[in-house]
């Protein structure tokens, strides 16, 4: 592997880490979001600002996730009262708040960004395999949640909250847990984005990157860990191969969001169990006429 | 028999519309209470305030002597209401037994950091089994919700309130959009569960199956509670005539 191959499978991890993020918020428990890329960048400026004053790397890392978490926290309390189309709006607010109030302080840069941050000392491969194992244990952590009865709780919070009222279901403290462990993630994302990066601009967690992540999530079948790990891979590289795409990157993944919600609503995921159950249809049929 | 649901004083308003103006009622425990009233009476309204789901301008809700009125709607729901919808609503993305397994479950559920490190549902699918079977849906256990019909989602209502082991089991017209032979049949299973010691309110049109099983009648018109006692008592009642075959009729036979 180059460089520039191990820099990419990088940001392929770092980009898990942050889609399966939103995909707990808006995959598990049903709440969409347009700001994410808002608690990426809370993580990353907090690791950003602790490493330069010196902190060690896992430190860093940890107090970027429990700064998103936090701020994720108080969104999603802020959040409670609204939903769908109106979440979506505040969610977005949320990260327009985050540039401005980012830009306007001179001890975050402002406009030119924080620069030389240190380095993670593990080199380029030690680094990604740091990624690599936070990427896996981030995965494993959402198939624990999907199978467990908290996972159980939000299909019931993300299908019909009203009703998940009526049966139990404090919707409220569910929907606060996604928005915390959603966030959280995110934030790792960003402290593991600083090191790699070493540089931040605001503009890397601008609406842009939010909607590059909410076409993660759809594109991979909300609600599907291992179709957004697809859909990540995919749809990182995809600019990488086709640099043409990197011009147009918010019109092209406008479209794919567009296409999927329109024709595939159930993702690469659904693609692929209709396609298994359309291989095993045609098997069976093929016993039964042999 | 003590007061086991005591309802006073509901008013619920809709902008300038009246929906309950200072409606009372109480269960005794272990009673099959029957609400009902011609359409936009406000039964479904009252249901669904006593419940919280909807925010009444005055009630007090006492369950078994408690004062839930300022308690949100899962905690109610805790303390032992359980409601069924009129319109149904499943879990879309859950099979027929998981909709069940899921209230079967609702202690597991009740805390977010025990519900986090809980993953297994066989107990709770084998309880919603059994409450499928009650209702006589069991056929369509393992099959999603979605595109069932409305005979299955009306008795999947019926079964997922009852996992919730309720104090007192709320039932918004479970009859309605049944067959005959469904309606009959699901009754008898409502009858069969309140005799074993469940306390029971339900609002239905069906008039035929409300006077053969039904213990005592409220019955509502124009947000109004006009009329509250024995099924044959109350249907002797002119007022509760004029209200459901209308004035006219009434006037014409007299």
């Amino acid at each position: 592997m180059g460089i520039y191959e191990i820099s990419l499978a990088t940001v392929v991890g770092i980009n898990i880490i942050l889609a399966l993020g939103l995909n707990m918020i808006s995959g598990f428990c049903g709440q969409i979001s347009l700001g994410h890329a808002a608690f990426y960048g809370v993580g990353a400026y907090t690791s950003a600002l602790l490493a330069k004053a010196g902190a060690p790397l896992p430190l860093a890392i940890a107090a970027g996730m429990i700064s998103a978490g936090i701020v994720g926290l108080i969104v999603g309390l802020a959040s409670l009262r609204v939903r769908h189309d109106f979440l979506a709006i505040t969610t977005m607010g949320v990260g327009f708040l985050f540039l401005g109030i980012v830009r306007q302080q001179e001890f975050l840069g402002g406009e030119l960004g924080i620069s030389a941050i240190p380095s993670s000392g593990f080199g380029k491969i030690g680094y990604l395999v740091i990624v690599l194992i936070l990427a896996g244990f981030v995965t494993a952590f959402s198939l624990w949640i999907k199978r467990s009865w908290m996972g159980f709780a939000f299909d019931a919070v993300a299908d019909d909250e009203d009703t998940a009222r009526v049966v139990t279901v404090d919707v409220n403290a569910y929907k606060l847990a996604a928005f915390a462990m959603g966030t959280s993630m995110a934030g790792i994302a960003g402290g593991l984005y600083t090191f790699f990066a070493r540089f931040l601009m605001p503009d890397d967690f601008g609406f842009i990157t939010s909607i590059t992540v909410l076409s993660m999530v759809v594109v991979g079948g909300i609600g599907s860990v291992f179709g957004v790990i697809a859909a990540t891979i995919i749809l990182t590289l995809m600019p990488e191969f086709f640099r043409f795409i990197s011009d147009y990157k918010l019109l092209v993944y406008g479209a794919l969001l567009f296409a999927v919600m329109r024709f595939a609503p159930e993702g690469l995921a659904g693609l692929a169990r209709s396609s298994l159950a359309h291989m095993r249809f045609k098997t069976r049929t093929k016993d039964e006429v042999a | 028999m003590g007061v086991i649901l005591d309802v006073r004083n509901v008013t619920v308003r809709f902008g300038g519309v009246v929906a309950l103006d200072n409606v009372s009622f109480s269960v005794n425990s272990g009673e099959f209470l029957c609400l009902i009233g011609p359409n936009g009476a406000g039964k479904t309204t009252m249901l669904r305030a006593v419940t919280g789901v909807i925010k009444p301008q005055s009630a007090q809700v006492l369950l078994a002597g408690k004062d839930i009125s300022k308690l949100p709607t899962h905690k109610r729901a805790r303390l032992g209401l359980a409601l069924t919808h009129q319109i149904v609503r499943p879990f879309r993305s859950m099979t027929t037994i998981d909709n069940v397994a899921l209230t079967a479950g609702h202690r597991r559920i009740a805390r977010i950091l025990t519900a986090m490190v809980a993953m297994d549902r066989s107990a709770e699918r084998n309880r919603a089994r059994k409450y499928l079977e009650l209702v006589g849906i069991d056929e369509v256990a393992q099959k999603s919700v979605v595109g069932q019909p409305l005979g299955v989602t009306k008795r999947l209502e019926v079964a997922r309130a009852l996992a919730l082991e309720p104090k007192v089991l709320l039932l918004d017209e479970p009859l309605a959009g049944l067959n005959s032979v469904e309606a009959a049949r699901l009754s008898d299973t409502i009858a069969d569960i309140n005799r074993e010691g469940l306390t029971v309110v339900m609002i239905e049109h069906n008039l035929g199956e409300v006077l053969r099983i039904g213990q005592r009648l409220v019955v509502l018109d124009n947000g109004r509670k006009i009329a509250d006692g024995p099924p044959a008592e109350v249907m002797r009642n002119p007022t509760v005539r004029a209200a459901y075959v209308g004035k006219e009729r009434q006037n014409a036979a007299a």
